[in-house]
Formats: C-alpha cells, sequence, structure tokens
C-alpha cells in the first residue's frame, strides 16, 4: 500500500475543494465531540469503577447540564446545516449552472455510458452530434453540463476526483453540471447497484487543454460513419 | 388504573394450575415469555446465517475470483461453481445479507425478544393483552422466513437487487435475471409484517392497560417506555412497507406500472415510499437497544439513570423526526434538489436527542459504582460505538459532503456503527443481563468476556477503515473493485478487512457455545443476581411462572432508585412499600450531595 492517505485525494473540479473543506470542517468539529466524549467515558469507567466502601453518588439529573449540552449541539448542527445549504443549492440548483458551459447527453443504460456531443455545431440532436461509449472527454476552459437520461434501471453517474455523484433515473430527465480546475484522466463509476454487470459499469473522463480538445473532437468527427 | 387490577386478578388465578402438555408449552404457548424465547433462538439462527452471508461476501471483496476454500464445492453450479462466487450471486448475498439482519435478526431481537419478555414482567402484568395473537405473531414470521429461505433455492437465483430492492432493477426480471426469488423476496417480508403488527398491538395495548397499580407513565423502567414508542413507529411503519411490497409485486406478476417508466409510472415513487418506511425502521432497530442500555448502565453504575424524563422525552422526539427525515436517503436519488435542504434540516436535528442519550448515559456513569459484568461491558460499547455512528451520520446529512460519500463504503460504515456497533451490542448487553431471569442460571462470565473483547476490537477492525475508503470513492454493492484501477491500491486494506471479518464471526461462536453451556451447565442464578429494583428482579420468581407474580404488585416508585439515601441497601425495589425500607439509623438531608471523594 505505497502512496496510501486515509484522506481524501485532491479534488479536480471547482466544488471539490469546497466539499473537501466543509468535510474538514465536520471532520474537525466531530472529531472534537469524539475525542472529548471517548475519553470523558474512559476516565469515568476509570474513576468510578467500584471499590469497596464508597456508595454510589445519588443524583436523578441536572436541568442546567441538560439544557446546554441540548442548546450547544442543536447550535453546531444547525451551523452546520446553514453552512451547507448554500453549497448544495450553487452544485444542484439548476438555475446556477453556468450559462457558458457545454452540454453533453448522457445515456446510461445496462452497462455503458454513452456521451452525445454537440459537435461543431454546439446544438445537440442535430446531424454532426456524435456519440462515443464509456469516455467523457471535456476541455479545461469551459463548464460542461450533462443532460442524464437511462434507459432502463436506475444508474448513478459518480467521479470520485471531482467530488460528484448524480443518480440517472429513467423517466426523468436530470442534470449535472462541473468545471474541471486541472488537465487529466479521471475515473467514472456506477455507484447505484444496476444489475449483474454494475461492477463493470465504468469509464473514462479526460480534461483536456482546449487545444488538445479540438485536436480530439476533430479526430471523433472524421472517425464517424 | 384501577381497572387493571380486576384484569390482571383473573389471570393469576390461572397461574395455579398451567400443567400444559408439551406442545402447548414449547411450541404453541402463548406465555409471553415462551414466545419472547421463540424469537431468541429463532433470530439468533437468523443472526447466525447473516453473518454467515456477510463471510461469502467478504470472501470475494478480500480475495476477488479465487474458490472458496473447504465449502467451495458445496455450491451450486448457478451461484458459486467451484467455488468462485458469480456477479448474479454476488448480489443476491449482498441483498439477502441486510434482508435477514435487518428483517429476520436485529427487528425481531429488539422487538420480538424484548417486547414480549420484557413488557409484561416489568408493568407487573401476568401477560400480554392478548395472548394468542401473540402465539400468532411468532408463528406467521416462520412460514415467512422459509419463504425467504426457499429463494435460494429457485431458478434464476435470490433476489439481487439489494435490500432496499429499487424499481425498476427489483420489478422487472428483464433487468435484474430474477424473478422468483424477488417474488418470494415480497411474500415473505408481506407476510412477515403480520408479525410485526401484531405485537407492536400487542405491546401497545398492554403497556396501555395492563400497568399494575402505581406504575404511572413516568415509573416504567426505560426499555419498556423505548419498546412503547417503538411500537407506534411499527404500527405506523409496517403498512407502508406492506403497500410498497404489494404495489411491488403488482408489477411484477399482473402487469401494473407502478414504478415502471414505460407505463408512466414512477421510479422515484418507490423510494419515496420505501424510505418512509425505512427510515422509522432505522430507529424501530435501535431505539429498544436504547432503553436496554440504559437500563443496564443505571443497574451497574448503581445509580440513578442521569435525566429519566428527559431521556424519554428524547425517545420520542427521535421517534418523530424519524419520520420528516426520509429524503436524506434520496439526496443524489433526482428528486428537486430544493427539497434536499429541508431534508437535510430536519435530518441533522436528530443530532441533537441523540446527543441528549449520550450525554445521559455519561451522567448515568458519572459518580457511580460501576460494576464491570458482561452485559455492562456491552452496554458501554454500545454508548462509545453509537457515539460513531452518530457522528459519521452528520457528514452525510450534510447534502453536499453526501455527494462524494453517498452509496460507498462510507456508508457501509456508518450504518454498520448504528446496527453492530449499536444494535448488536445492545442486544448482547439485553441477553446476558436478563440470561439469569429467561433460564435460571448465570451466562458465564469468562466466556463472555472472551466473547466481549474479540468481538470489540475485531469489528472495529472490520469497519472502522471503510470510512476511509468509502470517501476515496470505493463504491458499494461491487462485485469486483479491481475493475476500478483506483480502488486497486485497497485490494491488501479489502483483505485485511476480510480477514478481521472472519475473525469477528469466528468470535460468535464463543456466545453461541457460552449460550447453551450456560443454559444447561451455568451456575444456578439467584432471584435478583443484580440487585435490580424493577419487578421483573426484585419480585418475580426465577424463572417466572405462567401468570408472572403470585399477587399483583402495588407500584410505590420509579425504577432507578439505586443508592438512595432513604435505604441501607443500595437498591431500593418499585414494589417495596415504604413501611418496609430498610432505612439507614441516621436520616439524610433530602437533597444531600456528598462532598468530592
Amino acid at each position: 500500500m505505497q502512496n496510501w492517505s486515509w484522506l481524501m485525494d485532491e479534488s479536480a473540479s471547482t466544488v471539490g475543494p469546497q466539499i473537501d473543506r466543509l468535510y474538514y470542517v465536520i471532520l474537525v468539529i466531530t472529531g472534537i465531540v469524539f475525542f472529548a466524549t471517548e475519553l470523558t467515558l474512559l476516565w469515568f469507567i476509570f474513576k468510578y469503577r467500584h471499590r469497596e466502601g464508597r456508595k454510589a453518588e445519588y443524583i436523578h439529573g441536572s436541568t442546567k447540564a441538560e439544557i446546554v449540552w441540548t442548546t450547544v449541539p442543536a447550535i453546531i448542527v444547525i451551523a452546520i446545516a446553514l453552512a451547507s445549504g448554500g453549497l448544495w443549492a450553487e452544485i444542484k440548483d439548476p438555475d446556477n449552472v453556468p450559462a457558458n458551459a457545454m452540454t453533453v447527453m448522457l445515456t446510461a443504460k445496462q452497462f455503458e455510458w454513452n456521451l452525445t456531443y454537440p459537435g461543431p455545431d454546439g446544438e445537440l440532436n442535430t446531424e454532426d452530434d456524435f456519440t462515443v461509449r464509456n469516455r467523457l472527454d471535456i476541455p479545461l476552459d469551459r463548464p460542461t453540463r450533462l443532460e442524464m437520461y437511462s434507459e432502463d434501471v436506475i444508474h448513478s453517474f459518480y467521479i470520485p476526483d471531482f467530488r460528484l455523484k448524480q443518480d440517472v433515473v429513467p423517466g426523468m430527465e436530470l442534470m449535472m453540471w462541473f468545471q474541471p480546475t486541472r488537465t487529466g484522466e479521471f475515473p467514472i463509476g456506477c455507484a447505484e447497484l444496476c444489475g449483474i454487470g454494475h461492477t463493470r459499469m465504468r469509464g473514462t473522463l479526460t480534461v483536456h487543454t482546449p487545444s488538445e480538445y479540438q485536436t480530439w473532437m476533430n479526430e471523433q468527427l472524421q472517425a464517424q460513419p | 388504573m384501577a381497572t387493571t387490577v380486576a384484569a390482571s386478578g383473573n389471570h393469576v388465578t390461572g397461574a395455579e394450575h398451567h400443567e400444559l402438555g408439551f406442545i402447548r408449552t414449547y411450541i404453541f404457548s402463548t406465555d409471553h415469555k415462551m414466545i419472547a424465547k421463540q424469537f431468541l433462538v429463532a433470530s439468533l439462527a437468523f443472526l447466525l446465517l447473516g453473518g454467515l452471508l456477510a463471510a461469502v461476501v467478504r470472501w470475494q471483496l478480500g480475495f476477488p475470483g479465487q474458490a472458496i476454500p473447504l465449502i467451495g464445492g458445496l455450491f451450486s453450479e448457478t451461484t458459486a461453481p467451484g467455488g468462485i462466487i458469480l456477479p448474479e450471486f454476488y448480489n443476491s448475498l449482498v441483498t439477502m445479507h441486510g434482508t435477514f439482519m435487518i428483517f429476520f435478526a436485529i427487528m425481531p431481537l429488539m422487538l420480538g425478544v424484548w417486547g414480549n419478555y420484557l413488557i409484561p414482567l416489568q408493568i407487573g402484568a401476568p401477560d400480554m393483552a392478548f395472548p394468542r395473537l401473540n402465539t400468532f405473531s411468532f408463528w406467521v414470521s416462520i412460514p415467512a422466513g422459509l419463504i425467504m429461505l426457499a429463494g435460494f433455492l429457485v431458478v434464476g437465483g435470490h433476489a439481487g437487487a439489494g435490500w432496499t430492492s429499487y424499481a425498476p432493477l427489483s420489478a422487472d426480471p428483464e433487468f435484474s435475471g430474477v424473478y422468483m426469488g424477488q417474488i418470494l423476496w415480497l411474500v415473505s417480508l408481506t407476510i412477515l409484517g403480520f408479525s410485526s403488527l401484531t405485537g407492536a398491538v400487542n405491546y401497545i395495548t398492554t403497556i396501555i392497560n395492563m400497568r399494575a397499580p402505581g406504575m404511572t407513565w413516568f415509573r416504567i423502567p426505560l426499555p419498556t417506555w423505548a419498546l412503547f414508542v417503538t411500537s407506534w413507529l411499527v404500527l405506523l411503519a409496517i403498512p407502508i412497507l406492506t403497500g410498497a411490497l404489494i404495489m411491488l409485486l403488482f408489477d411484477q406478476t399482473i402487469g401494473t406500472g407502478f414504478f415502471a417508466p414505460a407505463t408512466d409510472g414512477e421510479p422515484l415513487l418507490w423510494q419515496h415510499i420505501f424510505w418512509y418506511f425505512g427510515h422509522p425502521e432505522v430507529y424501530i432497530l435501535i431505539l429498544p437497544g436504547m432503553g436496554l442500555v440504559s437500563e443496564i448502565i443505571a443497574n451497574r453504575s448503581r445509580k440513578p439513570v442521569f435525566g429519566y424524563h428527559s431521556m424519554v422525552v428524547a425517545l420520542i422526539s427521535i421517534a418523530f423526526l424519524g419520520w420528516i427525515v426520509w429524503g436524506h436517503h434520496m439526496f443524489q436519488s433526482g428528486m428537486n434538489p430544493m427539497l434536499g435542504t429541508s431534508f437535510m434540516i430536519s435530518t441533522i436535528v436528530i443530532a441533537v436527542p441523540s446527543a441528549i442519550k449520550v450525554f445521559n448515559w455519561m451522567g448515568t456513569v458519572w459518580r457511580g459504582d460501576l460494576h464491570f459484568d458482561v452485559p455492562m461491558l456491552h452496554a458501554l460499547a454500545f454508548v462509545s460505538m453509537f457515539i460513531i455512528g452518530g457522528l459519521s451520520g452528520i457528514f452525510m446529512a450534510s447534502a453536499p459532503v453526501d455527494i462524494p460519500i453517498h452509496d460507498t463504503y462510507f456508508i457501509v460504515a456508518h450504518l454498520h456503527y448504528v446496527l453492530f456497533g449499536g444494535s448488536l451490542f445492545a442486544i448482547f448487553a439485553g441477553i446476558t443481563y436478563w440470561f439469569p431471569k429467561m433460564f435460571g442460571r448465570m451466562f458465564g462470565a469468562k466466556l463472555g468476556k472472551a466473547h466481549f473483547w474479540l468481538t470489540f476490537f475485531a469489528y472495529n477492525l472490520v469497519f472502522f477503515p471503510m470510512h476511509s475508503m468509502g470517501l476515496k470513492g470505493h463504491i458499494r454493492r461491487i462485485y469486483d473493485p479491481n475493475q476500478y484501477t483506483f480502488l486497486q491500491s485497497m485490494q491488501p486494506l479489502n483483505t485485511f478487512i476480510s480477514l478481521a471479518a472472519f475473525f469477528l464471526i469466528a468470535a460468535q461462536l464463543i456466545f453461541a457455545f457460552n449460550f447453551f453451556w450456560s443454559m444447561f451447565r451455568g451456575e444456578k442464578a439467584a432471584q435478583n443476581p443484580w440487585n435490580s429494583n424493577t419487578l421483573e428482579w426484585a419480585l418475580a420468581p426465577t424463572p417466572p411462572p405462567h401468570g408472572n407474580f403470585v399477587v399483583t404488585p402495588q407500584i410505590y416508585r420509579g425504577p432507578y432508585e439505586y443508592s438512595s439515601p432513604e435505604s441501607t441497601d443500595d437498591f431500593l425495589p418499585q414494589h417495596l412499600p415504604p413501611d418496609r425500607v430498610q432505612r439507614p439509623p441516621v436520616p439524610r438531608e433530602p437533597g444531600f450531595l456528598p462532598t468530592e471523594d
């Protein structure tokens, strides 16, 4: 297990660092609560172990203490919820998709991802569209919006390095969008159990520099029948 | 309260001629204690089966594509030819591990066993309100179990769409390759629902109507309180599941299309209905455990439960909030993202009553006189593991953080910290604590402690690393993680987890041996070996006869008067009349607080 780390690898999308930051904020808060409660519990277990001649104290509770440990967690968790709300809307609210996003159509079926590109005219559902299987190639300098359909069962389009995931449901048009922050190849997985071939329903996302993307696009157009 | 006296008086006379034949005593018994034991034996068997299914799953993950050693030859050509597990069998294994554990092991271990055994004994009732319905409740679960087991034998294999059986995968054999297995799964759970429902009706009626005189609501021991609250959840949630199951069954068999997009059906409808049942179900699986643990910690700390009233209020709040959070299972499902925000807030608020419970357990231990018997070890493990399971829940309650970790091993880790670290440790605590009352002999302490420590360590070795794997993108329910290049680096960790899991399952053999050994050879138990205040120990003989109490008890005080200054003993039973309490020679001031050491 060389290069193993217990933490996440560096993200590769614009929302990645924000999700990671929120994750680490919750990790620090819950980490403090975890150590504080577990160590206190261990200390009590040691200190109040049975010893001859000592009787337990007859205490039924403390309203003051209970008000404190109701209010403090309430404030903390509501703060976490408020901190999460904005980021959630930024990622999932259809109104927040950047206007310059390139739209690619994703059609999932057992057990493949088919991606249909708008072609040179930039419009989907026109003659110059082309489809590739299990490969999503996008430029670095522009956000991509996926228009997502499923032909059979529920799948879930998952890009771990982008920290993004969206179920794809038959009978619904769903969407996700992302803006990469670096070039490279990133794995795509299906996160929703979708049948016998669930384990091999995977793909590759490639982020190109703008010029490489043009080259790739031209190659694809020439390869089309 | 006066009406309850008359009702229980009738039953007590029946206690004198209870010489019933073998069948009426051990098979079709109407005695709540025997029914509890029947549930105990049956659900422990299913627990073992669920564990063995997990072992086969872990073999595939730890040693993908390799033949299962020793028993590999026993598998059929359609499941694991030569011991090499097929992907369709893997999906069935994952599905059935969840199904058996949730519906046939943990749920009856919580409700069937403790609901039956404890409720009448703790409230001073001679039996359940509807004893024959109670017999029905156990026996209807047996055909359900047999039908579920039969699914392994049918053509096409057992259901393989996960314990959540998301449509349309579960609705159409064209997608899953499974037909009869899925139908048996649906029929079995529909039948099993009757067992849960009749049980819940019985528990609720009994607690409302059959409390002994003086057993006011706030003198009820916390296990019974927790079972009461849980029974309401069962009563309201199970019909919703049954409705969903029947709709899916119709989609499969008579051509309806509730969940099929081709006929304008709605796949998300299944998820909404399933989780509207499913989230209360999660609390059904843990709340009774919280009750058991509260009782055991108070008793073994020789101290009143810290904040008894807020413990009850927290139980009720968790149960109430449990109805408005189902959408957090569906953050990535494609439902309107604006709904996600409101579900996030309701979900995260559940942390508050959960925190209250944890702090109150710690408050109970504080300044106590702790006795680390086997049940206490399991109860303290429950508290410390529930802290982890509760805190990890905050990560996925935060909808943006849920995006990457949803449907990964992070979720697997979280749910096992709640269901194994929580529910199962509570069940072990309960079994080892009430074993002397159930079987008249003590649960072997040495083997009990060995089992506890091995389980506690192995359990953490299995499930803690899964948090990290999920965070790094290890997807759930995948047959061969090595298909993904980026998951290949986790293979050593997967292998390690599998070895720890085999060890964990093997350690349960100690429990199984100790269970039967103690039942027949254990040290004879006194009537009240834990010096408890509650009626089942302080008043009922060991083992309690048919009808439980010789005379209807009168209750004078709450259940947790431990180390009270009013008594020379460190316990003060609920039924002991004030004039018979052994008072210390110098009466102490009320509200007396000793100084620091």
